[in-house]
């Protein structure tokens, strides 16, 4: 049996071409202007915070393929504080953003993954200082109301994501979590959305940070290079969808939106995109999309990520 | 007595703290600290069942794929469906890449740098393009930052880091292959993402795991292509992983004594065709082997921040947080099987494959044990706990080929299914840091309660109800720490844990 193609190999050519360009960013940035970059990143830190996250926005950062992740830590960033990739540990550690705080820089990019817990600082503590088990929170109010630019990464730091779900049968969430937005009000917060965002999203935003451009954002803080678009316009399977092919079950042919797919109603541009440099996609995988990239993840229209909205 | 804390213990997943009392320079008591909660399952109650495979992986993303495959089974043992042949190779698949990403992620990104002197480069007068240009980074680095305000991360995220005299391998050598293998693995570990997406849609956080299997069809362009990667990875396992494991190990072969424990439970994982596991399911305690049974866990939460009652089966699991909870320090609760501490993870899988003489397992540890000559007991130590990883890289690059060869091409991988009114389901597994359960209650045709039971809450727990400290606290003690500002030594301990916070603190399972 032959493997599944939703398209033919030239009908994707000619759907994917006037995209080239846009797709090769974050690299067609850099060229022309790797030495400013090159600067400007030494002369960028960035301090890169953990709330309630599980880790797998830094786990999909690493995947970055072009450029590589080895060169966006020596050359295009200064990355600073990391507590899954600094080498410090302890005391050690937290001396960085204990000194950047006492020193009151101001030099520095703060970028956060994970949402703030505002019930009880308990619940998410880093470093303990003069006896006092420290909050996400506080650390986030103090780094970010100086940092030169705030940058939220993956869906728990925009919009609260899975921590800030709603409970069903009561309402609110357990740990009061929060998005980066809702503790910093007056800073324009720079929304990377995603669970988990792709690397070039991730890459690409930072370099224009370091580089002082503005990136053009649309309502919810997103920028408009990576979220312009629903992953419906673009998706492998739109064709299947225009001849109301459905698939009915999963690994079906056919389009995805009777599975209860959410690409109508969610902006992202995996299924150009793609992930780990072209092996899959959401939609192309057969599962469709389940919004991840929206606000309203994971309680889109309160329904389940995989039941189709009825009426 | 001399109190020492290293908060936060970086370059693990997670927010975890360690509390050490030292005596005479050594280590006599250790609090191992979980500092954050997010309370996933009650999130999870009055969803659609087939949600849980998704929502759940969110809860780790170093391995998501081993709680989506767990969730799965879950899920398909409540909806009294099994998953078809091609779902089960593919879900292997997809974990075997994941156990890749995860256990080479941890030496070299996250433990090695416990050992490696990464300001060797400075030293270094070879012409490898690579290591020149890292070190006129650093170079560049260091004169850039001289008296500005941010001097102390001058080389981050490299430096600072613990100083001590001989913290770190002094071999210029040693230290340069390391770093260049530091590097390589960096492209490796993203290699081996590739395989996960492959079958997994994306990564982390696999898109086509779905009740009674995987959404994805396989090709024979990801055949092949799944079978390149693993070639390359298999050689660097055996040409860089498995040696760098040896050399660490010779030159710190103290590490073969301290953070001893020596009881142990695993679940089995890698289904096989005819139900057996790649790694077999057992406990080994007091020097012996036991099979397993999954009504004897308990969890207790005397010293964990809950409110509700203690000692429940996970099936019957309820929690209810209560930061301030006196006495208590640990988001983590204590898992206990009969009562006891167990370890799980890499080195427990190794121990009770060897000890029930499965002849994989078995082959690999005596080779090891006899290029190494030392006992069976030396594993049971930090060391063993790294060795174990790399040795099972090993058995999986060359398992996955048979795997690969196995797959129909172009057919479904999953078995079709009806969401029940009312069901129990459990799903047991092994995630690359150990035995993982999820236990799924059914009501309505939704989610009524939901329990996880991670591997970093039987390895990181706090005291149980009788006061008996967890696996991780009690390898600490009897550690050396030769500088109380600077103390390396436990901290290599609880990283050959390869401990992971958010999954072992996700827990709230609210069934009133
Ligand atoms: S699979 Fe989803 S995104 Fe793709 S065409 Fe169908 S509804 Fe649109
Ligand atoms: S296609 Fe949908 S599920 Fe996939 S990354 Fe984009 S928003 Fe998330």
């Amino acid at each position: 049996m032959k493997g599944r193609r939703f398209l033919k190999r030239r009908e994707f050519i000619h759907l994917m071409g006037g995209f080239g360009a846009a797709l090769a960013f974050p690299n067609v940035l850099l060229q022309g202007c790797k030495k400013a970059l090159y600067k400007a990143g030494k002369q960028t830190p960035v301090i890169w915070l953990q709330g309630q996250s599980c880790s797998g926005c830094s786990v999909s950062l690493l995947n970055s393929i072009d450029p590589d992740i080895a060169s966006v830590i020596t050359a295009h960033i200064s990355l600073n504080f990391h507590q899954t990739i600094s080498f410090a540990t302890g005391d050690t550690a937290i001396n960085i953003i204990r000194q950047a705080v006492e020193n009151k820089r101001d030099d520095y990019i703060l970028v956060v993954e994970g949402s703030i817990p505002s019930k009880s600082d308990l619940y998410c503590t880093l470093g303990e200082i003069d006896g006092h088990h420290k909050g996400i929170r506080e650390w986030v109010e103090e780094l970010g109301s100086r940092a030169r630019a705030v940058v939220a990464v993956g869906t728990c730091a925009t919009y609260g994501g899975i921590p800030a779900a709603e409970l069903r049968a009561t309402g609110g969430n357990p740990t009061g979590a929060q998005s980066v937005a809702e503790i910093l009000p007056q800073k324009t917060v720079i929304n990377v959305p995603g669970c988990p965002p792709h690397p070039d999203w991730m890459v690409g935003t930072l370099v224009q940070v370091v580089l002082k451009r503005r990136p053009r954002l649309d309502e919810y803080g997103r920028p408009l290079l990576y979220f312009k678009d629903t992953v419906h316009d673009n998706c492998e399977r739109l064709q299947y969808y225009k001849q109301e092919v459905f698939a009915e079950k999963w690994g079906d042919e056919g389009c995805l939106y009777k599975l209860g797919c959410l690409g109508i109603d969610t902006n992202c541009d995996i299924p150009k995109r793609k992930w780990l440099g072209g092996v899959n996609s959401c939609t192309g995988s057969g599962s469709g999309c389940i919004g991840c990239t929206e606000p309203a993840f994971p309680d889109t229209g309160k329904r389940g990520l995989y039941e189709h909205k009825k009426g | 007595m001399k109190k020492v804390l290293i908060d936060p213990i970086t370059r693990i997943e997670g927010h975890l703290s360690v509390e050490l009392e030292v005596e005479g320079g050594k280590v006599a008591a250790a609090h191992v600290r979980g500092d954050m909660f997010r309370g996933f399952e009650m999130i999870l109650r009055g969803r659609n069942p087939a949600d849980a495979i998704q929502i759940t992986q969110r809860i780790c993303g170093v391995c998501p794929i081993s709680h989506g495959i767990v969730s799965t089974r879950a899920v398909d043992s409540a909806l009294g469906i099994t998953t078809n042949s091609n779902g089960r190779l593919l879900r292997n698949l997809a974990l075997c890449a994941n156990y890749l990403q995860s256990h080479i992620l941890h030496f070299y990104h996250l433990a090695a740098p416990d050992y490696v002197d990464i300001t060797a480069v400075l030293k270094y007068s070879g012409n490898d393009e690579k290591i020149n240009y890292v070190k006129q980074w650093v170079q560049s680095e260091l004169e850039a930052k001289k008296g500005r305000k941010d001097a102390i991360t001058a080389a981050a995220p490299f430096l600072p880091r613990y100083e001590g005299k001989e913290f770190y391998i002094q071999d210029l050598d040693l230290n340069i292959a390391a770093i260049t293998h530091y590097l390589k693995a960096l492209e490796i570990r993203m290699k081996t993402h590739k395989m996960v997406a492959m079958f997994g849609g994306r990564v982390p956080h696999a898109i086509s795991f779905v009740p009674g299997g995987l959404a994805q069809v396989p090709s024979t362009e990801q055949v092949k292509e799944y079978r390149a990667l693993i070639s390359e990875i298999e050689d660097f396992v055996k040409n860089a992983y498995i040696p760098d494991v040896l050399a660490v190990a010779n030159a710190y072969s103290d590490y073969f004594s301290y953070g001893k424990f020596t009881d142990f439970l695993t679940y089995g994982e890698f289904d096989e065709q005819d139900g057996s596991f790649l790694f077999p399911q057992g406990i080994y305690a007091g020097e012996t082997g036991e099979s397993f049974d999954a009504s004897l866990i308990a969890e207790h939460v005397k010293h964990s921040r809950y409110k509700s009652s203690t000692g429940l089966h996970p099936s019957k699991g309820a929690t209810d947080p209560q930061p301030e909870k006196e006495g208590a320090y640990s988001w983590m609760k204590s898992p206990r099987y009969g009562g006891k501490p167990l370890e799980v993870g890499p080195l427990a899988r190794m121990v009770v494959g060897y000890t029930s003489g499965n002849p994989v397992i078995k082959n690999e540890i005596d080779s090891l044990l006899q290029s190494t000559g030392l006992g069976v007991d030396a594993l049971f130590s930090s060391l063993g706990r790294h060795a174990s990883r790399a040795l099972e890289c090993k058995i999986l690059c060359t398992k996955a080929y048979q795997w690969l060869d196995e797959i129909q091409i172009g057919a479904m991988a999953r078995s079709t299914y009806e969401i029940p009114q009312e069901s129990e389901g459990m799903g047991l597994g092994e995630a690359p840091r150990g035995a993982l359960g999820h236990w799924i209650a059914i009501k309505n045709g939704t989610i009524d309660n939901y329990q996880c039971v991670v591997p970093t809450t039987w390895n990181g727990a706090p005291r149980d109800d009788n006061g008996i400290a967890g696996p991780m606290e009690q390898s600490l003690i009897g550690t050396p720490v030769a500088d109380p500002d600077n103390p390396i030594e436990p901290a290599r301990i609880v990283r050959s844990f390869d401990p992971c916070i958010a999954c072992a603190v996700h827990v709230i399972g609210n069934s009133k």
